[in-house]
């Protein structure tokens, strides 16, 4: 994947002027505001590279506490030609073809089971995926008349949507995880594909892991079929769903996480 | 002020309606107890302490006596006969009660009367405490200045209760009214209340009595030394809402989360369990003078917020007839709705002036709960500050009372110290610039705000009419709030109600109904 306009040249961050590295950083110091709190700012964004740094406010935003706004530029420059990254998306299928390609090719409903697991109570992501209503604009599974999905909601024990997915001969598992701390968003995901793995099962089902922290990267890491980050909506799952299950699986791709 | 048409007869006929629907219900929990009631009942005694394994005590008396499946008689009724078999303490009879040799099955010896003679002065007790607690509360509000509404609303939530105290008096310093700690997110799911303090949560803090405790002293010291009265809320909701309303009581806090449905709905909490919870709560809340917050605010993150608006209304004109029917003032019903209108809908920002308005004239003596934006924040941090803007704009405008902030940083990650810092200052701004905007606009009566005005109140109506119809059990396993269907049956805690018999004992609860229903109430 290269810069579409300039092949090869370094990525650099970009404020008015091409290559000026322009960026700002906002950040809190435990330090009530003075000249010496001023200094300690502008070296702190010195030392994360920026040259010439501009602090331009410090206002004590708790007792003993600095707040900083700092505008500085960058000496850094990405060379693109060097990442790699697992999997691009192309364009999300249609309702239409995702509708006919069920019918022609699979000739049955795809089913989905989703759910937000462990203690993760929000089940906001999950339900913008496969309920009705979907996500701005974007109607979720459930409105598909191909897709039978079953949303289990949140706190859903690892072995509970275990139990009912597979008594639904799911298709496809989606584990949803919005709050975390500490990384347990990723240990409550991996003990599910462990889980399933001790099972036998692993294979027979499409693991799709979901939610803002997650990544495509980090989803195959922790040994999902697929990671759906911010900002996804219910077509690129069922896009995804559709190329893999009655399509071209190489086709299937996530969007960049 | 501006306002917005409003067929006070409607209005009138909604309140009727709910109260029906209420009324409903309100038989089911007359005849039935459950063990966070029970567990309440004891914790009200005095009764503390847990196991080696962190069970508390109260935990294992009412469980042994479910087991035995005697709690339709009131734990009191044990509690009582254990204080006449010799117990020199409600402590020391709960202790017999959990670990004593036998089950007392209550066949032979005290009856009922006796029992409740020797409960008295227990009772006494009990309700000398929160009434003390609430005195205490008062006091304080009094030496200190008490700020105009809306209340700036801040959230902490570490996980660790003792930097949520250093996070709580650091909120309250740039700015805030009342400070809340959020909950750790399995805790509505656990139907006991951990003990002590603690220092491990995910995604909030446990609510124990010992954070409690620790939060207060915080807000205590912050009331002195920023010579504002400076609020402290939790959660009473979940399997365990009744207790919590307890140790609010009996802690000070200032505001509960408490709501008639918000369990059923959204923790898949059984509705038996959760209808007499509800109620118990709301009686020790009525009692202490706290503040409950309804969660309506919650039926517009998972149900359209433009469709759906009516729901919010219909909701809280429910959960206003069950609080009142748990004696709770209309002052203390701090009703919930929300900011959560797509954005980029042309007239976005009318349609949220004219629900926040409607609400507003509705309830006229309720300190109404505004909710910020969350379901539309997708990271964009700037873009959210200026979401946020409008909202506590709506807010200031409309008048309404406890102003939870909008956090830019909502999607992302529980807020960060500058966060809140910026919240609290822009939210000054506006409600500083625009303080007397509302007196000084009026809205076209034939306008587009006036308009949806009447059309959500219509709506909200109708929905009522169906739901009395319907019933609120069928209402419910429907998806008539929040597009969420639950079941008479199912959920969680179904286990742990009770059908009372018909010589129940529960003296609290008999002297709370009594004394509210009196006007007694200190």
């Amino acid at each position: 994947m290269t810069h579409p306009t300039a092949p090869n040249k370094p990525l650099r961050a970009y404020g008015d002027r091409d290559g000026d590295g322009m960026l700002q950083m906002s950040f809190t110091l435990q330090i009530p505001p003075s000249g010496r709190a001023r200094e300690a700012a502008k070296r702190f964004a010195e030392m994360h590279g920026l040259k010439e740094p501009l602090v331009a406010t410090m206002e004590e935003c708790a007792e003993g506490f600095s707040f900083f706004v700092v505008y500085g530029h960058s000496k850094h420059a990405i060379d693109v030609s060097t990442i790699e990254v697992p999997e691009i998306r192309t364009e999300a299928l249609s309702r239409e073809e995702i509708e006919t390609r069920v019918k022609t090719r699979l000739g049955r409903k795809i089913v989905v089971v989703g759910a937000c697991t462990g203690s993760d109570a929000h089940t906001v992501g999950i339900d913008a995926i496969l309920n009705y209503k979907g996500y701005a604009g974007d109607k979720g599974l459930e409105s598909y008349k191909s897709f039978e999905a079953y949303n289990l909601g949140a706190q859903v024990e690892n072995e509970q949507l275990a139990a009912r997915a597979r008594a639904l001969k799911a298709d496809a598992i989606l584990i949803s995880q919005v709050i975390t701390q500490r990384n347990v968003h990723k240990e409550n995901a991996a003990a599910f594909i462990a889980l399933a793995k001790k099972e036998g099962w692993r294979d027979e089902v499409i693991l799709l892991f979901g939610g803002p922290r997650v990544d495509h990267k980090l989803a195959l890491e922790l040994g999902f079929d697929a990671g759906f980050g911010a900002g996804t909506k219910p077509s690129d799952v069922a896009s995804y769903l559709v190329e893999r299950l009655s399509g071209d699986a190489k086709r299937a791709k996530p969007p960049v996480g | 002020m501006a306002t917005v048409p409003m067929d006070e007869r409607k209005v009138a006929h909604c309140r009727e309606i709910a109260a029906h629907i209420a009324e409903d219900v309100q038989q089911y929990i007359d005849t039935h107890t459950s063990v966070g009631v029970e567990r309440t009942m004891l914790r009200a005694f005095g009764v503390e302490g847990a196991d080696d394994q962190g069970a508390p005590l109260v935990n294992v008396a009412v469980d042994r006596y479910h087991r035995a499946g005697l709690l339709g008689r009131g734990i009191s009724f044990f509690l009582g006969r254990a204080l006449l078999a010799g117990a020199k303490s409600p402590q020391d009879a709960a202790e017999r009660l959990a670990f004593g040799p036998e089950v007392d099955r209550g066949e032979t010896g005290p009856d009922a009367a006796q029992a409740r003679v020797a409960l008295q002065p227990h009772v006494d007790d009990a309700l000398a405490r929160i009434d003390r607690a609430k005195g205490d509360r008062e006091a304080l509000k009094k030496s200190a200045k008490y700020p105009e509404p809306p209340h700036k609303y801040v959230i902490v939530a570490t996980g660790n209760i003792y930097d949520d105290a250093v996070q709580a008096k650091a909120a309250a310093r740039a700015g805030a009214d009342i400070v809340a700690v959020i909950r750790a997110t399995a805790q509505s799911l656990l139907d006991y209340v951990p003990h002590g303090a603690t220092t491990e949560g995910y995604g909030g803090t446990f609510a124990t009595q010992e954070n409690f405790k620790i939060i207060r002293r915080a807000l205590d010291e912050a009331t002195h030394d920023y010579g504002r009265y400076i609020q402290q809320t939790n959660y009473s909701s979940g399997l365990c809402m009744a207790e919590i309303a307890w140790m609010g009581a009996v802690e000070r806090l200032d505001m509960l989360l408490n709501d008639a449905m918000y369990g059923i709905l959204f923790r898949d909490i059984n509705m038996c369990r959760n209808f007499v919870d509800q109620y118990v709560a709301r009686r020790f809340i009525a009692r202490s003078g706290i503040i409950i917050n309804t969660g309506e605010d919650n039926y517009l993150t998972t149900a359209d917020a433009v469709e759906k608006a009516h729901t919010v209304i219909a909701s809280q004109f429910i959960n206003e007839a069950f609080a009142k029917r748990a004696g709770v003032r209309e002052e203390q019903m701090g009703l919930g709705h929300a900011y959560e209108i797509d954005p980029w809908i042309e007239d976005s920002f009318l349609l949220e002036i004219a629900q926040a308005q409607l609400v507003r004239q509705i309830f006229d003596r309720h300190p109404i709960k505004w909710m910020p934006p969350t379901k539309h924040k997708v990271g964009d941090i700037f873009f959210a500050h200026v979401h946020d803007a409008m909202f506590s704009l709506v807010g200031i405008t409309t008048n309404q009372s406890i102003e939870l902030l909008g956090m830019f940083s909502e999607s992302i990650h529980n807020p960060m110290l500058m966060d809140r810092y910026l919240s609290l200052k822009a939210t000054r701004y506006v409600y500083t610039a625009c303080k007397h905007l509302g007196e000084e606009i009026s809205f076209k009566p034939d306008g587009r705000i006036a308009k949806r005005a009447v059309q959500v109140l219509d709506e909200a109506h109708t929905l009522l009419e169906e739901v009395k119809r319907d019933t609120i059990w069928e209402s419910i396993s429907h998806g008539a709030f929040a597009d969420v269907k639950r079941t008479r049956d199912g959920g969680k805690g179904f286990a742990g109600v009770a059908e009372r018999s018909h010589d129940y004992v529960n003296p609290i609860l008999e002297r709370l109904e009594a004394d509210q229903d009196k006007g007694l109430t200190p």
